[in-house]
């Protein structure tokens, strides 16, 4: 009575498939995907490639000459106001991600573990102001802190002070403000995201062991979220190097970037090639800056554990 | 150690009620000065007036720009949006080899200093001999936006469950009635939520367009100019607050949006997410 | 199960269906036929292609090479969409966007009956599975017993000539699931329907099936009624499969056609049948024996055929009690299963005892 397998039906010829479907299917997505790929090719990757070629070569007014130098990169890091220009820019953008994700931690940690059945609420709440105008917000912040402004009239209302205060524009503290300001929910978000992610268990088990609040947010719910630090600092560290608007507008000559030189290069300057050179060292200094940083906060919560 | 939690639990609220005051600080400050009669903005205020908001639509270059912005703004949305559902759906639905570097390179414009990208096409545009116009603004506000896109639609398609198209095809319906009554419903709210994201990116966004735009201007790019004039601030102002009012709508609806999506397919996330 | 008269008519014949990803095979020159009406079931541990096979019937997946056919229909080439064959998914995939009633009426859309028609089939769908009144009841809102409800009503209405179920009581907790199972049942046997069933859980295949298909590593190991395969498993892994099973080392005296006789150590010579999957290695066979087949013989009781030995370990399962059994010339003790309504709860570890069996329960199989 027992059978290993029924007797099968007759064999028909056997069909000669598609070999795999797994290439198949690497094709439909390939094919599906490619308008946003070549979209990105040809106007992200080929302009930088441009880019690149650019800094390389060197402009008589309007001709430009395509033999390979390197002057524009001796001048982008030798002449004394592009080489202070980089310095602060660097400068200012290490004290922007860092004082933005200080400030946005405590607040992505609330939300997180605070925040209840009003989690969105909050989140939405956040986002917000970051979606009005960044023109404007930044332009408020010159009501905000200006001789006239918000701030010391306020503060000479209340008796405070006797005379405006002049310490508050026009310097590299308004431009680290303003942009602290601009950046906040580009920090909160991925942090936020990352202490999401946490078994809540963890934390009840280290409590279990023995921690407490201080001990076990140090040695459970930080090291976790080091991803989320991790792209916080990324995603405003590179960007913040190269913003023109909050500078131009509140900075002052103290407060200029090296993106205002950048933008001068294609504008008035109309120097392409140093621009260029520009534009390329700027990336790569503050690539390699950002990576530094994540390296040594990814050893800092190794050691710390 | 309960003294320490009490301390934690006290102190975190404090605080995120003064973060939130910090975020919404300067844009408080935009309607309030937008109906104050002085010209220049300080306190304390010197009356109310709504004349600043009277003399918008007799600004011809204003409404210029509005209207380039919203061409621009529409365009790029659509764009970036019917990229991004393709992409978004390759990755969500196919594994392929490259699928990760895609992904990534898509999102770069995220972590890209945004002048560099607005020079770097600006170069190419310059070199094919292209006429920077408002066409060139939205090649360049699709690319910004495509990110935006991405994750929202991403974050739309993700949990939607391959099983649902499959028990369609096993009920009967054709490949593409498979699409119209199951998969376009349940992820029409991300494609409206995409759609209202990067409308709303590329009506604020400056540099691009700066960098993109020969003579007609988008509004960000008119703001610009006019913030070089002390006396047109409060013009500026009551425009940036009608701005301020469009966006806090429109976002609200693509949040609604999501939401519901997300409900759908059973899953969270945001922009962000 | 009570034997029906069936028609032995073939529902589904799939001939030599090999299913490869690169060197890996899911499925390795299967073939099966499933008759008209049968409630059959695919079951194996998870990997062994039972959910790959019924896929392929589906059509959402295609062999590398061999046959399908539906009611004598060649289904290769055919979509999924325009199959006689409707599927009850794992996740239930029922559309989240849709009320009871919208996603029953799904696939009634595509027939454009007329509207009275339309209701009055899906009426009829959500009364054959109990959920009448719940037809305005939004997807999300359903339970996970509804939602299997709705599963079922949906794929029903379009009158399938197989129904095919995947997995389709595992999201469901314990109690549910065996209800369902009568259920079920009960529900083939009303709309006659060929019903086939993927599972993992022997007992809900052996609960519900007129007949198993047992699966392992893309294999087909045995096809037979419940009963066949629990009693008669064609080689270890399936009686392993199936439930314990107590392994006896035996050695072949002699073979005669269906039939052989063996020598063990521990039950003396037996003469049993000989399955046909039997490949014959030498002198060695396996011989086994179900521990509810071996009973516990009281105080002086007799019976012709028994083994002595002595309790080794002793485990209390509430109506039964679980006794390993060490028997002089046997290598592994024997698990015996015992009901506790003679006191087998009170024997003692290290207690002497003898067992009784019944020699047709000894079963030869392949290893």
């Amino acid at each position: 009575m027992t059978a290993a397998a029924e007797g099968a039906p007759a064999l028909r010829p056997a069909q000669s498939r598609r070999t795999s479907l797994l290439q198949s299917e690497s094709a439909q997505g390939f094919a599906l995907i490619s308008p946003t790929f070549l979209y990105a090719l040809v106007l992200l990757v080929v302009p930088i490639l441009v880019v690149i070629a650019h800094s390389f070569w060197t402009q008589n007014y309007l001709t430009i000459d395509r033999t390979f130098t390197l002057e524009n990169y001796r001048i982008a890091l030798t002449e004394p106001i592009y080489r202070d220009l980089l310095m602060r820019s660097l400068r200012i953008s290490l004290l922007v991600s860092f004082f933005t994700v200080v400030l946005a931690y405590p607040i992505a940690f609330y939300i997180s573990f605070h925040g209840g059945r009003h989690k969105g609420l909050w989140l939405f709440l956040i986002t917000i102001p970051f979606w009005t105008s960044y023109l404007l917000r930044v332009m408020s912040w010159k009501v905000i802190l200006g001789y006239n402004g918000v701030l010391n009239s306020g503060l000479l209302g209340l008796g405070i002070i006797d005379e405006p205060s002049t310490a508050l524009l026009y310097n590299t503290s308004a431009v680290v403000i303003t942009l602290t300001h601009a950046w906040a929910a580009f920090a909160i978000l991925p942090i936020f995201v990352s202490l999401e992610k946490i078994d809540r268990t963890l934390i009840e088990a280290a409590t279990d062991l023995g921690d407490g609040p201080l001990r076990r947010f140090m040695r459970v719910t930080l090291p976790l979220s080091v991803p989320g630090i991790v792209s916080a600092i990324l995603i405003v560290m590179i960007p913040t190097v190269g913003d023109f608007v909050t500078p131009r507008l509140v900075g002052g000559k103290d407060g200029v970037m090296i993106a205002n030189a950048i933008q001068a290069q294609f504008g008035k300057g109309a120097n392409w090639p140093l621009g260029a050179a520009l534009s390329v060292t700027t990336m790569a200094i503050v690539t390699m800056m950002a990576a530094a940083t994540v390296l040594i906060i990814r050893s800092a919560a190794r050691l710390a554990r | 150690m309960s003294g320490l939690r009490k301390i934690l639990s006290n102190w975190l609220p404090a605080y995120a009620f003064l973060y939130i005051v910090f975020l919404y600080l300067p844009v408080i400050f935009l309607p309030i000065f937008s109906v104050n009669t002085s010209a220049s903005p300080k306190f304390p205020l010197s009356g109310f007036t709504l004349k600043w908001y009277e003399e918008l639509p007799h600004t011809p270059a204003l409404l210029d720009a509005a209207w380039n912005s919203l061409m621009v703004g529409v365009s790029a949305a659509i764009l970036s949006t019917v990229l991004g559902i393709c992409a978004a759906r390759a990755i969500t639905r196919y594994r392929f080899p490259g699928r990760r570097t895609i992904n990534g390179l898509l999102m770069a414009p995220l972590v890209l200093p945004e002048i560099i990208v607005a020079v770097s096409m600006l170069l190419v545009m310059l070199q094919l001999g292209l006429s920077l116009s408002l066409v060139t603004v939205v090649l360049g506000h699709v690319l910004v936006c495509i990110p935006y896109s991405l994750s929202v639609l991403t974050s739309g398609f993700e949990g939607f469950d391959r099983s649902l198209e499959e028990a369609s095809a096993d009920l009967g319906e054709s490949a593409f009635g498979t699409f119209r009554r199951v998969t376009l419903p349940m992820v029409a709210p991300a494609i409206i939520s995409s759609l209202l994201v990067s409308f709303t990116i590329s009506l604020d966004e400056f540099i691009m367009a700066f960098f993109l735009t020969g003579t007609e201007s988008t509004l960000p790019v008119y703001i610009w100019g006019q913030l070089r004039f002390a006396s047109k601030l409060p013009g500026v102002l009551a425009l940036g607050t009608l701005l301020l009012v469009g966006s806090f709508v429109l976002l609200t609806l693509a949040e609604i949006l999501r939401r519901r999506a997300a409900r759908r397919t059973q899953n969270t996330g945001g922009v962000f997410a | 199960m009570p034997e029906r008269s069936k028609s032995e008519r073939p529902m589904i014949e799939i001939a030599h269906v090999t299913r490869s990803y690169g060197a890996f095979k899911a499925l390795d020159d299967a073939s099966l036929t499933i008759r008209e009406g049968e409630f059959f079931s695919l079951l194996g541990p998870s990997g062994c292609g039972k959910t790959t096979l019924l896929r392929m019937i589906a059509g959402f997946d295609n062999p590398t090479s061999g046959s399908i056919a539906v009611d004598g229909q060649e289904m290769l080439g055919i979509p999924a969409n325009r199959r006689p064959t409707n599927m009850v998914f794992q996740s239930y995939a029922i559309f989240p966007h849709l009320n009871v009633e919208q996603n029953v009426g799904y696939g009634l859309k595509r027939l454009r009956l007329d509207a009275t028609e339309e209701k009055r089939r899906v009426e009829e769908a959500l009364a054959q599975v109990s959920l009448t009144g719940l037809g305005k009841r939004g997807a999300t809102e359903l339970s996970g017993g509804q939602r299997q409800r709705v599963a079922l009503a949906r794929a029903l209405v379009m009158r399938p000539k197989v129904l095919l179920l995947d997995e389709p009581l595992s999201a469901l907790d314990k109690k549910l699931r065996e209800q369902m199972q009568v259920e079920l049942r009960r529900l083939q046997q009303a709309v006659g329907i060929t019903f086939i069933l993927v599972t993992h859980d022997q007992y809900e295949a052996l609960a519900m099936s007129d007949r198993i298909a047992v699966m392992f590593g893309g294999k087909i190991a045995q096809v037979a009624s419940p009963k066949e395969i629990y009693q008669r498993p064609v080689n270890r892994q399936v009686a392993d499969f199936l439930g314990g099973m107590n392994f006896v080392k035996a050695e072949i005296v002699e073979e005669n056609g269906a039939s052989m006789t063996v020598d063990t150590l521990g039950f003396g010579r037996v003469k049993t049948d000989k399955p046909a999957a039997f490949v014959r290695n030498g002198k060695a066979a396996t011989l086994g024996i179900r521990p509810e087949r071996l009973r516990v013989l009281w105080d002086d009781a007799k019976d012709k055929h028994e083994v002595a030995g002595t309790v080794v370990d002793r485990h209390y399962f509430g109506e039964i009690t679980h006794l390993i059994v060490d028997i002089p010339g046997l290598e592994k003790p024997l698990s015996v299963t015992e009901t506790n309504n003679f006191g087998a709860d009170d024997i003692p570890v290290g207690a002497p005892i003898r067992l009784a069996y019944d020699p047709d329960a000894l079963v030869a199989m392949a290893d």
